[in-house]
């Protein structure tokens, strides 16, 4: 993975700056509706601080305490404010890297696109920012690319680091997979004719710069739905307090007003509440980190849920090109002899396979190139014939596709040697592909051409299955190779053949069962399936279709990145549960710090349940106000770096957070509130 | 604590246990409209009943629809129930010639019986004339707790269907679950009752010359059949006002188990149904398993703290050997009481055979909290099963998040029109019980109601509202609940406690049904092992102990800290 030139550390001493502020210009009620937990935190703030002013004017002796649970009731909600612009300004620093490659790009448009009378094209200078659709751009050497669009003539090497943070160039060509331009980036040499298609404002640079900004920012169906329980949550705690004052006037206490509001904001869910929207955009800004773009909080969410991986073979599970394995002599040629002339033969082979033939002589049977020779005739390969060699004095070696070979070889069709015939068996049998080897004429043996599956995969495939998603390769192999390799790679099921039709009616199955699938592709025809897919991947590199069929785009267009994406999906729901979780659990050393507190005037036999013998009553409730107010600050980092994922089954997972963050709910705030305790009664604040 | 007390215990809990599963296995098929051993006999009666009632069997309701027929049907048991107090002198069957019920208690009396709470701001001997006891009460013993098992399996089919628009027919639930599970059992379990004792009649008095040769009334009746319904269908409101305490109602030992195990057979079978019918038997043990376990830790605090007696008493030099036996009968003594306590409580039932009132503060707030908790552990017939899932609902939201995956129960997503629904039930006990307790100690004439005062008061209010709400109707006997106050304010929470709670779970089932169903996998929350056991548990408690933990502490908690210190109310 490529690592943007400037990627902001978690705690950047220029974004807590601006977080700093942005903090208190969050302070608008209007801006704060969004987060009933916090609102209702403002608004009781806004009430103890009248208490305040009353008390001050009053000199009713209580300036001092209401006076500081108003100031800690403030931090409360600043604090909470200020996890959401930590986490939006680490954003805000990525988009205004952004914005700048997008400032004022020229546009060279043809004025008669057609151009019927193949006179030179006709162009004028306009501003990036008044392209239309469907409008024909020329972009030369040096240019910078005025807006996504199509290549529909020519081909250019293009630098997208812009975009990809990678600044090795990238070719980009009319027609095929490879015919996208995204504006913003540059081309390097020769030109390109591009048809745009996306109106300025709506571009892929814009569109990232406003994820990324946070300006869109929707709240996802799970962060609603998690909305829903702190409301209800607040609201019960709301039915708790204000009942208590009548319940505790009838046994003889009347509760001020400020220790109720002290109560309530001790009670309703402030941590989770003040941190819910940092964790989903830390969520977002980790996978744009990753080089991964979403294009809705949505898809992060779903990749946590995702049940099946459908995995392309090539460049996923193998590496995409078929190498030697073996070298298989037949008769009584020697193995060694065998290796040496397809070697030779292979030396100004320069595909992949080719290479792979030399490689292997060379390492496993210690050969070693021979010096060149001026007499080597080269035999190039050709799909007329199928086969590819060289003519050294004496000796015409070839190798090629089994029936050619032979059809120019002295061994009749239906005399062929049974370790021959036994060898090519074995080698489909597994999913390989024979080659065959002649000297002369002379058959002297097969190589064993495979596909190698990525050393590696088995094992992540194993921690995939342990989390309990199945994954399916696709490949065009037929039936009999794709068994091979899937048995070989680990994965659970696989398609062979796989036509884009196949692809989409397989996903179509899935969900009916009631799974959620996700895939990577980039091609034109994966564009149904991506956009049928729950989580779907487009390739930066893939056309313009694929990106947009996808609701993620990889920026270094590497499909095995789809397993980190359903880690960082799970992470951000993990964190959220954590989090909640520990936040709930906290409410029930704050019973215990304030209730004791609050009614054992009334009654002293309460003082039974002080378990945490504080000091005094006030310091009991200012002690818990002010363990409210640091743990969202000391929460911060988890919430943006999201609690640690392992892949292990559910049921582990569980246990692991349940002792964490649920026990370690319980326990944390009777130590805290009991440290602050000591703080506040040694500086007598309380 | 005693062995024997111990005993008594644990032969209740393995005779319900026992039976409990087989007849979940019965009543799974009954509510899937399966054939049954009864049907021969039965499957006559019941075509009957729909071609009367013009009802199509084979054609289901969309949840809407069936909370739709559900009201009605209440509705018109309530109109018809309150037509029956106040025109009581003027139909027949009114032996005593009692007078029409007054208006407000008819109210109370009415929502009691239709919302399976049996909660009675009145003696039913000396108020009800035999014809409102058993077509008005007791028909509604059946037909609120048949009620009650049709929305539970509503719900439950909405977690064993997928993709689909309806959740079952009600009349043909409850008619089915009459039928099929409540008449039988009433009719096995009266029959045993008059065997060991209670009386069976429609006479309607006796007269009794006393040793001393005073003339004194004793009032009989149909007892028997009245009291199997009573804790077979976790009513609980009893033919006399002592309740199971009086010894027609309860004569004896064996009657006390007999109808200790009743009370708690058929919401235990429920559960086990429930896993039935969702195809896995592990999911309906769990719950079960949480709720056994609630119970069990219920029976052991109350039975531990009525053992140990009143510090006060043992001060002086009073006999406590067998514990705090205020307010017990000696016929059934401190563990089969603080079990009955506990189950009455756990169920909705509602039905006491001591009184509650007089149990220690730590004694009395098992049952307090039972009710708080809404009556979970096991719950009312089909109400239990109800709330429970309700709360595996809420609880699987809050920790399932923890595996990385958006929570599933049963295969279905808890998203957003879940949880607003699971929470609008939740929210309507807090406000029920905290809102009404409030408004009742502002008000005077609600405090002249009290018999004690100090932090015993605010219990008795508190259990009064907890135990309406959660549909339970045992009073902590120190209230005097029959004033215009109480008979409104306890008929809006039992209204409240039901229909506000049961509307958005229909809802719920509903939205449920209309799902897909994921299939388990590795990375799936496991709802069925120890794990979620503890889990569901852990929420339960620390849910209800932070809505309730400050009026508790005003209440019982403060009281037990005082009775320690020497003070009583």
């Amino acid at each position: 993975m490529s690592t943007k030139a400037a990627t902001p550390g978690l705690f950047d001493p220029a974004i807590i700056r601006r977080a700093a502020i942005d903090a208190f210009g969050k302070l608008d009620p209007r801006k704060l509706a969004r987060n009933p937990v916090i609102f209702v935190t403002e608004m009781v703030s806004v009430v103890v601080t009248l208490l305040f002013i009353r008390d001050v004017v009053t000199q009713n002796g209580v300036a001092s305490f209401s006076g500081q649970i108003a100031a800690w009731l403030w931090f409360t909600v600043l604090f909470a404010n200020f996890a959401e612009a930590v986490a939006e300004g680490r954003g805000k620093a990525q988009a205004d890297a952004l914005r700048k490659t997008r400032s004022d790009a020229h546009a060279k448009r043809l004025i008669d696109p057609n151009n019927r009378s193949g006179m030179q094209d006709v162009i004028e200078g306009v501003s990036a920012l008044d392209l239309r659709l469907g409008d024909i751009v020329l972009v030369e050497a040096g240019d910078l690319v005025p807006g996504d669009g199509e290549i529909i003539e020519g081909v250019a090497s293009v630098n997208e680091s812009a975009i990809t943070g990678e600044s090795a160039p990238v070719i980009r060509e009319a027609g095929g997979d490879r015919s996208a331009v995204t504006g913003g980036t540059t081309v390097l040499s020769d030109w390109i004719k591009v048809k745009i298609t996306a109106a300025p404002g709506s571009t892929f640079i814009d569109r990232m710069i406003a994820l990324v900004e946070g300006a869109e920012r929707q709240k996802t169906p799970n962060e609603l739905a998690l909305s829903i329980l702190l409301s209800g949550l607040t609201i019960i705690f709301l039915i708790v307090c204000v009942t208590l004052w009548p319940l505790a006037r009838y046994s003889g206490t009347m509760l001020s007003v400020t220790v109720l509001i002290a109560l309530l904001v001790c009670l309703i869910p402030t941590t989770i509440g003040g941190l819910l929207s940092a964790i989903g955009i830390a969520g977002m800004d980790r996978l744009i980190r990753f080089n991964v773009i979403a294009t809705s909080g949505r898809a992060v969410e779903a990749a946590g849920d995702v049940d099946t991986l459908l995995l392309d073979k090539t460049g996923t599970i193998t590496f995409g090109n078929r190498m030697a394995d073996e070298f298989i002599p037949v008769g009584n040629v020697a193995e060694h002899a065998l290796a040496e002339a397809v070697m030779l033969a292979s030396l100004a082979d320069e595909t992949p396979e080719g290479r792979s033939i030399v490689a292997l002589a060379k390492s496993r049977y210690g050969l070693a190139a021979p010096a060149d020779d001026a007499d080597a005739r080269i035999v190039p390969f050709s799909a007329h014939t199928r086969i590819s060699g060289v003519d050294l004095p004496g000796r015409s070696l070839r190798k090629g596709a089994v029936d050619s070979i032979l059809a120019q070889s002295s061994v009749p069709k239906d005399h062929l040697p049974e370790d021959f015939k036994r060898a090519i068996e074995r080698i489909s049998r597994t999913g390989g592909t024979p080659l065959a080897v002649s000297e002369n004429g002379f058959l002297l043996g097969l190589v064993h051409l495979k596909d190698i599956v990525k050393p590696d995969i088995k094992d992540r495939f194993a921690a995939l299955r342990a989390m309990g998603i199945k994954t399916v390769m696709v490949t065009g192999d037929n039936p009999l190779t794709a068994a091979a390799i899937a048995s070989e790679a680990g994965v659970d099921d696989f398609i062979a053949q796989a036509t884009p039709e196949d692809k989409l009616t397989y996903i179509r199955k899935e969900q009916q069962g009631g799974r959620l699938i996700a895939m990577c592709g980039d091609g034109t025809n994966d564009a149904p399936a991506l956009a049928q897919a729950d989580v779907g991947v487009a390739m930066q590199t893939g056309t313009q279709a694929a990106r947009e069929a996808g609701n993620m785009v990889d920026l270094d267009s590497d499909p095995t990145k789809l397993i980190e994406i359903v880690a960082i999906g799970k992470q951000l729901l993990m964190t959220r549960g954590s989090l909640t979780t520990f936040s709930i659990a906290n409410d029930v050393a704050k019973y215990f710090a304030i209730i004791p507190a609050l009614f054992v005037v009334t009654y002293p036999e309460l003082e039974a349940i002080n378990i945490m013998k504080l000091a005094s009553p006030q310091s009991a409730i200012l002690s818990a106000v002010i363990f409210n107010a640091l743990i969202i600050i000391a929460l911060i980092p988890l919430a943006l770096k999201g609690v640690a994922y392992r892949p292990v089954g559910a049921a582990a997972l569980l246990r692991r957070n349940l002792l964490i963050y649920g026990l370690g709910g319980i326990l944390v705030p009777f130590v805290g509130i009991k440290l602050i305790d000591l703080a506040v009664s040694a500086l007598h604040l309380a | 604590m005693t062995i024997i007390g111990l005993a008594q215990i644990a032969i209740v809990l393995a005779a319900v246990l026992a039976a409990a599963i087989p007849l979940g296995g019965y009543i799974a098929r009954v509510l899937s409209g399966e054939r049954t051993l009864l049907s021969p006999a039965l499957a006559p009666v019941e075509r009957t009943f729909y071609k009367l009632s013009g009802v199509d069997p084979a054609r289901e309701q969309s949840w809407l629809s069936y909370t739709y027929s559900m009201l009605a049907f209440s509705i018109v048991g309530f109109a018809s129930l309150y037509a029956l107090q106040r025109f009581q002198s003027v139909l027949p069957l009114n032996p005593q010639g009692f007078d029409p019920v007054p208006a407000d208690l008819a109210f109370n009396t009415s929502m009691s019986f239709i919302t399976n709470t049996n909660w009675q701001n009145y003696s039913g001997e000396t108020t009800m004339s035999h014809l409102v006891q058993m077509l008005g009460l007791t028909v509604h013993n059946f037909v609120s707790a048949a009620t009650g098992l049709a929305m539970a399996f509503a719900l439950v089919r909405g977690f064993s269907r997928a993709q689909s628009a309806t959740v079952g027919n009600f009349w043909v639930d409850l008619t089915r679950a009459t039928l099929y599970v409540l008449l039988p059992l009433a009719i096995v379990v009266a029959l045993a009752l008059v065997g060991l004792g209670s009386p069976q009649t429609l006479t309607g008095s006796l007269e009794a010359t006393t040793l001393e040769g005073a003339k004194q009334i004793i009032s009989i009746g149909p007892v028997a059949s009245q009291e199997a319904i009573k804790e077979l269908g976790t009513n609980g409101g009893g033919f006399f006002n002592a309740n199971s305490a009086h010894p027609f109602e309860n004569p004896n030992a064996f009657s006390n188990l007999l109808e200790n195990w009743a009370l708690l057979v058929v919401p235990f079978a429920s559960v086990f149904a429930f896993g039935r019918i969702v195809l896995d038997f592990r999911q309906g043990r769990a719950i079960a398993i949480a709720m056994g376990i609630v119970l069990v830790v219920g029976v052991g605090v109350a039975y531990w703290a009525e053992a140990n007696g009143n510090p006060l008493l043992s001060a002086i030099g009073v006999e406590t050997s067998p514990g705090n036996m205020e307010g017990k009968e000696v016929r059934f003594g401190v563990a089969s009481s603080a079990l009955f306590a506990t189950a009455t409580t756990g169920t909705s039932t509602g039905a006491v055979n001591s009184m509650h009132d007089s149990f220690t503060p730590i004694g009395g707030l098992v049952p307090l909290f039972n009710m708080l908790l809404g009556c979970i552990s096991p719950g009312g017939v089909g109400a239990g099963l109800y709330g429970f899932l309700v709360l595996a609902v809420v609880a699987v939201f809050v920790a399932g998040l923890m595996v990385g995956r958006t929570p599933e129960y049963l295969g279905k997503k808890i998203e957003t029109r879940e949880m607003k629904l699971a929470m609008l039930a939740v929210l309507i006990y807090p406000l029920t019980v905290l809102g009404f307790s409030a408004a009742s100690v502002l008000v005077k004439s609600a405090l002249d109601s009290l018999g004690n005062s100090g932090p015993h008061g605010l219990s008795e209010i508190l259990y009064a509202f907890a135990s309406t709400n959660a549909n339970n109707g045992s009073a902590f006997a120190g209230l005097s609940g029959n004033t215009p106050w109480y008979n409104t304010t306890l008929g809006l929470a039992m209204f409240l406690g039901r229909f506000a709670y049961v509307v958005p779970v229909m809802a719920l089932a509903g939205s449920f049904a209309a799902k897909k169903k994921s299939p388990e996998s590795a990375g799936t929350f496991p709802t069925h092992g120890p794990l979620f056991i503890g889990l569901l548990l852990g929420v339960i408690v620390i849910l209800y102990l932070l809505q309730y933990f400050p009026a508790l502490a005003l209440g019982p908690v403060v009281e037990h800290l005082l009775l320690q210190a020497g003070k009583t109310f």
